[in-house]
């Protein structure tokens, strides 16, 4: 796309991109900590997770308020007003992925001292690569405002839906195996729910992202393997 | 959306411009425009400077007859009937197709005799009924309260915006079917032109409206309706929401945007 | 010296010489009034009203040549104005952009600034002559044609002025073009019309070439058109050209009277057209 007339303009709309994709990275960075911190029962690592959510949370308060003086300023149009409205939407996406990556971490401080079934992470891991790739994948899409990918991303969180339900499954049977593990399995559960979770944002992501290229919404129905999927996701807002 | 589902949605026609084309001598100006207005609605027209915008809206009340050299060719349909027709009768036309000006023009009159000057231009009435009338025509246009006092007072004493809704006034009053508006906020403060603004709104429930504007907020807040036009050409029509958040030329783009250039 | 000093000193000395110009220009005029007033008021008393003009040696007043100066002037203005309004409109309004236009103001402008004797003699040649003797018609039609030329240029411009905005305004509600012109833009140049008529009536009450070939002069009272009819100009000319010291006096007395109306209706000129700037 030329140039606006405006420069500061340009360069206004350019700040917002480059803020989004520094959030990205925080978060990325974030999610693969708090991870490995899980895996290897490393505390240190779990704290610095959680003490990167303010840098995460501050980045997401600039944008907010940069995109809106950039529309208070030049009353965007089109790509450019949608330019602002997705900033702000996938900053908010970004920082709850943040929330959820620290989510991982504080769990992780409070099972070290009972780590139990090792085993049972082993599933996590692979919700994970999956997540921390289509993660990546949305802001990729967003950076080179690429619908293709956007949309690949859009399809392919039905992997991660299905993935939880065999993690799912596999956490209750160790925890039907031996109730000592219930309370270490069910901080598992909800780190494969916030997994999930991570998953529903990068669709979000995603979704913004072909609103901003092509000012129309996606369908409102994603590809979802189960019905139940609603409940969850009104219960992540 | 389908497409027939769409069509059925459509308001009436009210001017139908057909294959139009403008000619300032041998220039030509207007490049074989085709565009509806529609019953009771607001179109908007948008474009760079000389793009033929305000030419277009001079067409339509044949304005462009006062001046030599100038002609169009095509067809513009109001109820059916071409209004291009050397035949056809320019006074009655232009007083079924009123317009309202870049900067105000109130006449070196009284406020009253503003408003009744059009009104007398076809219509006999009695002193009563023409009070009536114009009190009338002032309060649609928002002004009753400011000037019932001064009626009889110069209609050049009043601020820039009044003098914009004494036009309006006095426009409404020989009532038209069809209102044009040529960049009438240009010249106003933020305020007058909110009031304008709230007019035009008001308006839009009985008359058809087009209006040229700079503004392209003001097109948004307003129009149904927007017309891109560039170099004499109809780039894009459509649905205001439609033009402004998704256009489909990239050139009507680059121009809402401020890429032009 | 740096640019900018020099720059201010040429400056100066420019304006100073502006300034000697238009001191040295205006005292003359003052210079002029002076004596005029000087001269004319003494011999200013109610017979300068009521009585004839008096052969030399007896005392008299102006009275038929006021008369026979309001006479003519209101005649030729009377003829002039209408003519002169109706061209210019035709111009500004109705033939704007046509070569018919274009050559009338071209010739209006001869007009304009033709010396007046010539159009006293043309009147002679075509009234006077073929009559066989002068008369005040001829004099009126001779101030008449004095006239044409100013209000035709005033009314032009004067309606030029008036924004093509407020035109199309009018015609945009439905009105026809005798409408817009007669209700509209004569309204909106009302004060400018005026004020040309004013300054054409200033023009020709004070001239005397036109009449002299024209109406010449009466000694005595007449109302009859068609006979000769005395004027302030022509017994200024005559009165002070004479030997006489009390027909010298009435000429100086008459002369402060000619001056004396047209400032004033200058004045008046300029008060209604200052009066509609500040309208605007």
């Amino acid at each position: 796309m030329s140039d606006h007339i405006v420069k500061s303009y340009d360069r206004d709309l350019e700040a917002l991109g480059r803020r989004i994709a520094e959030m990205g990275g925080v978060a990325e960075k974030m999610l693969a900590e708090a991870m490995d911190a899980l895996s290897a029962f490393d505390v240190d690592l779990a704290h610095r997770v959680v003490s990167s959510d303010p840098r995460l949370d501050a980045l997401q308060r600039e944008i907010e308020e940069n995109a809106i003086l950039t529309i208070a300023r030049r009353q965007p149009l089109a790509v450019d007003l949608r330019e602002c409205i997705a900033a702000i939407r996938i900053s908010g996406d970004i920082e709850r992925v943040g929330d959820l990556a620290k989510n991982i971490a504080k769990r992780t401080l409070k099972i070290v001292s009972e780590a139990r079934v090792p085993r049972a992470i082993v599933g996590l891991k692979s919700m994970h690569e999956i997540a921390a790739m289509q993660l990546k994948d949305a802001l990729d899409a967003y950076a080179l405002r690429d619908t293709e990918r956007a949309r690949a991303v859009w399809q392919n969180d039905s992997d991660l839906d299905a993935l939880e339900d065999s993690v799912f499954r596999d956490l209750l049977t160790f925890m039907m195996e031996d109730p000592r593990n219930i309370s270490f399995c069910t901080h598992l559960l909800f780190c494969s729910k916030n997994l999930e979770r991570i998953g529903d944002h990068t669709t979000n992501i995603s979704e913004t992202v072909v609103y901003l290229v092509t000012g129309e919404a996606m369908p409102t129905e994603r590809p979802k393997s189960r019905v139940a999927d609603f409940g969850k996701e009104e219960a992540a807002q | 959306m389908n497409a027939a589902v769409q069509a059925t949605k459509e308001p009436p026609t009210k001017v139908s411009v057909r294959s139009l084309d403008f000619y300032y001598g041998a220039d030509r100006s207007l490049k074989n425009i085709s565009l509806p207005l529609r019953t009771n609605k607001v179109t908007a027209f948008i474009g760079p400077s000389g793009c033929g915008k305000s030419t277009l809206l001079r067409v339509l009340n044949r304005m462009y007859d006062l001046y030599p050299g100038q002609r169009a060719e095509g067809e513009v349909l109001l109820d059916g009937e071409n209004i291009l027709d050397p035949a056809i009768d320019l006074n009655a036309l232009r007083s079924r197709v009123g317009m309202i000006f870049q900067k105000p023009t109130p006449f070196p009159m009284s406020i009253y005799e503003n408003i009744a000057f059009g009104i007398r231009l076809y219509e006999k009435l009695s002193r009563a009924d023409m009070d009536a009338r114009v009190e009338g025509a002032l309060r649609g246009a928002a002004l009753w309260d400011e000037v019932k006092d001064k009626l009889h007072t110069s209609g050049l004493g009043l601020s820039g915006g009044q003098q914009q809704r004494l036009c309006i006034a006095r426009s409404v009053a020989v009532q038209p079917e069809v209102i044009l508006f040529d960049e009438p906020c240009s010249a106003l403060d933020p305020i007058s032109t909110a009031k304008v603004e709230e007019l035009i709104d008001e308006l839009t429930h009985r008359y058809t409206i087009a209006i040229v504007t700079h503004n392209m907020q003001q097109a948004v807040r307003i129009s149904d309706y927007t017309a891109f036009m560039y170099l004499g050409e109809l780039v894009e029509f459509g649905e205001t929401d439609d033009v402004f958040n998704k256009p489909k030329e990239k050139r009507t783009l680059d121009y809402i945007t401020g890429r032009f250039g | 010296m740096s640019l900018y000093a020099s720059r201010r000193s040429a400056n100066s000395v420019a304006t100073t010489l502006c300034w000697v110009a238009a001191i040295f220009g205006l005292a003359w005029l003052f210079v002029i009034l002076g004596v005029l007033l000087y001269e004319g008021v003494r011999g200013l008393s109610p017979a300068v009203f009521s009585e004839m003009t008096p052969p030399p040696g007896s005392a008299g007043g102006l009275l038929n040549a006021i008369a026979g100066s309001l006479v003519m002037t209101a005649i030729g203005v009377a003829v002039g104005t209408p003519l002169g309004m109706l061209a210019g409109t035709y111009m500004a309004e109705y033939g704007r952009y046509t070569k018919l236009t274009m050559v009338v103001r071209f010739i209006n402008d001869i007009l304009l600034s033709a010396p007046s004797i010539v159009v006293g003699l043309f009147v002679y040649t075509i009234l006077v002559h073929p009559m066989g003797h002068f008369s005040a018609i001829s004099g009126a039609v001779a101030l008449a044609l004095l006239v044409v030329p100013v209000v035709v240029r005033t009314t032009e411009d004067m309606l030029l002025l008036v924004p093509g905005s407020m035109r199309e305004a009018a015609t945009a509600l439905g009105a026809p073009r005798a409408h817009v012109v007669g209700k509209v833009a004569y309204r909106a140049a009302k004060a400018g019309l005026i004020t040309g008529v004013l300054l054409a009536v200033a023009r020709v009450s004070g001239e005397t070439a036109p009449l002299l070939f024209t109406a010449l002069n009466n000694q005595f009272w007449s109302t009859d058109l068609a006979a000769p009819m005395a004027s302030l100009p022509v017994v200024i000319f005559q009165f002070a050209l004479s030997p006489y010291k009390d027909w010298q006096q009435l000429a100086w007395t008459g002369a402060l009277l000619i001056t004396v109306a047209v400032l004033a209706l200058s004045i008046a000129a300029r008060a209604l057209s200052a009066g509609r700037r500040k309208s605007k």
